[in-house]
């Protein structure tokens, strides 16, 4: 596996080169190349932002089927939170939750409760008057690479906590085990998911050196199955108690639920990419000062808002808050109270991905970015995308990158023409 | 007064940007551009933040206190120079100016979030070296340096 792994992928049948996930792509991450998009692998957050714009759906992520579940021998489905928001309030989440026995699991764990779980422990971090403010929440695993990325500064912000999904799955994997006496490698934990990045998070996390959850399955791909369990599902079968999550952790689904949750009045809650990369630009110019915590999330809506989802965001998002109103405010953490916090936190300091840097010597860097410049001034300055990469600019990066030729600018070539015949 | 000198002999880049009066909504995009291009170049992340958090500070204060103005960034072998220059009103009282909590901004500007006073002295303590000259009615120059 390679250093810049990454989920979302591209069908190539699908695409044909026209340039609307070019603009979207917050980190510049795309460009056509011989009429089919590519991503530049280590640049590519995770964002989904290409996926949901695609008009072709020609961008999928790598997601893994039911079949994996043949590999353990005993599995378990973590779904996430934002199911709660998938289905209209006819269908109850408890029994949605059981639809998983029938789909092929063994046990289903709620991973809103895991993130009641987290409530405490994140409080206790804001309450640290030695971390820098204002602490930004780890939750959204694109935000968390977009500042590896390109905010290494705001490193030292990131509160080094787990992710909901991951608490689940080292609180269920160790029950599991002890209850069964089934061995770690024979158990199989998937996480539903609504979000590529979360994927990533799997494959190649970050703050630990390896996730306890061992795969990804869609929302979008069992969504019709669940729907078909469900009818089937007759009052007779006996059904599990699975939904244990107060309205708190229900409301991390949505953006603004970690800070409600907490109780705070000083948090900023920031949803949408383009958004979040202008509040990081505020933060790290100082400017930031009367706020403590920022929850981001790449999604508009926050995590209801995934591209993985089936549901409109915006509805989603209101059956959450309408849920939030009708679960208990608490449950009952006595189970967990002793777990030590280590257990929660992030065990591997956060890198810095020097992806953007033009080259290791800054006398080169220097010299590539004067070309730069240079070029940058002969080009038309129009972004129009027809080169294949989504600005002006970042055309004349990639030519002195040697990834591009002067020659791929369309509006110089047509012009040249034109002068020539006229 | 100090004179600001700004010596372009041994820069290895130059960088210059435009900042306009009272263009709020605008206001930020030089220093953005600025953090982008050191990024670009492998600049050390905890210098970038000083530069960041300087030249967002100065390019707010054309935008608020002046007519509108230029900021230059010159890279050299061991340095950042970063140069401010407006046209406006100038600073009467720079030692004044200088302190912190000092501000001259309207009720307008404070509601925007400004005027605390601070800018200045952040913009000092951001930098390995800070001049700052003015003439009333006519300019304010501001240089920072940031060893590399
Ligand atoms: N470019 C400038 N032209 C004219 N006056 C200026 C300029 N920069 C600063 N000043 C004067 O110096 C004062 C202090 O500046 P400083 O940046 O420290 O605080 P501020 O801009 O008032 O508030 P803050 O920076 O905290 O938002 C200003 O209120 C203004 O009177
Ligand atoms: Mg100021």
């Amino acid at each position: 596996m390679n250093d810049y792994w990454h989920s979302v992928i591209l069908e190539e049948d699908y695409c044909n080169g026209c340039t609307h996930c070019l603009d979207r792509c917050p980190t510049q991450a795309i460009r056509i190349v011989d009429g089919k998009a590519k991503i530049i692998n280590e640049r590519c957050i995770d964002c989904g932002e290409c996926l949901k714009v695609c008009p072709f759906k020609a961008k999928g992520a790598l997601v893994d089927g039911l079949e994996m579940l043949d590999n353990f021998k005993f599995n378990i489905a973590l779904p996430s939170i934002s199911l709660y928001g998938q289905f209209s309030k006819e269908f109850e989440i408890n029994k949605l939750f059981n639809c998983f026995y029938k789909l092929g699991f063994d046990f289903v764990f709620d991973v809103a409760y895991a993130a009641d779980l987290l409530v405490s422990r994140q409080l206790k971090k804001l309450q640290n008057k030695g971390l820098q403010k204002p602490l930004i929440s780890t939750f959204c695993p694109a935000v968390v690479r977009l500042i590896q990325l390109k905010y290494p500064s705001l490193i030292d912000h990131i509160i080094p906590l787990e992710t909901p999904m991951e608490v689940a799955a080292r609180i269920v994997r160790q029950e599991v085990m002890e209850k069964t006496g089934f061995s770690y490698d024979e158990i199989g934990i998937f996480y539903i998911t609504e979000c590529p990045a979360k994927i990533t998070s799997i494959k190649k996390p970050v703050g630990i050196e390896k996730s306890y959850v061992d795969g990804a399955l869609s929302i979008e791909s069992i969504y019709a199955k669940l729907m078909k369990i469900y009818d089937e599902l007759g009052s007779g079968r006996h059904i599990e108690s699975v939904q244990q999550a107060s309205a708190k952790g229900i409301g991390w689904g949505k953006v603004g639920g970690q800070s409600i949750a907490m109780g705070i009045e000083n948090y900023m809650a920031v949803d949408g990419v383009e958004e979040v990369i202008k509040v990081l630009d505020k933060v790290e110019s100082g400017r930031i000062s009367d706020v403590d915590f920022i929850e981001a999330y790449s999604c508009v809506t926050g995590c209801v808002g995934g591209p993985l989802n089936v549901e409109n965001p915006f509805i989603a998002k209101s059956r959450i808050r309408q849920l939030t109103t009708q679960y208990p405010q608490e449950v009952d953490l006595t189970k967990y109270a002793d777990v030590e916090d280590s257990f929660f936190e992030w065990n591997q300091e956060i890198e810095p991905l020097q992806v953007m840097k033009l080259d290791s010597d800054i006398k080169v860097a220097l010299q590539k970015m004067t070309k730069i410049e240079e070029l940058f001034q002969h080009l038309p300055g129009i972004n129009c995308g027809a080169c294949g990469a989504p600005t002006c600019r970042a055309l004349a990066e990639d030519i002195v990158m040697g990834r591009a030729s002067f020659e791929d600018c369309v509006v110089l070539r047509n012009s040249k023409k034109e002068g020539s015949e006229g | 007064m100090e004179s600001i000198s700004f010596n372009e002999e041994g820069s290895l880049m130059k960088l210059e940007y435009d900042v306009l009066k009272e263009d709020f909504s605008r206001a930020g995009e030089a220093s953005s551009k600025i953090k982008k291009v050191l990024m670009q170049l492998g600049i050390d992340s905890k210098i970038i933040r000083r530069i960041a958090i300087a030249t967002y500070e100065a390019e707010i204060n054309v935008a608020i206190h002046s007519e509108g103005g230029k900021i230059f960034v010159l890279v050299k072998d061991d340095k950042i120079e970063v140069l401010i220059e407006d046209v406006g009103p100038g600073i009467e009282n720079v030692n004044l100016a200088m302190t912190e909590g000092y501000s001259t901004a309207t009720q307008q500007v404070r509601e925007m979030g400004f005027g605390a006073g601070m800018g200045l002295p952040n913009m000092k303590r951001c930098s390995d070296e800070f001049y700052i000259a003015s003439k009333v009615g006519e300019y304010t120059k501001v240089k920072l340096v940031m060893n590399l």
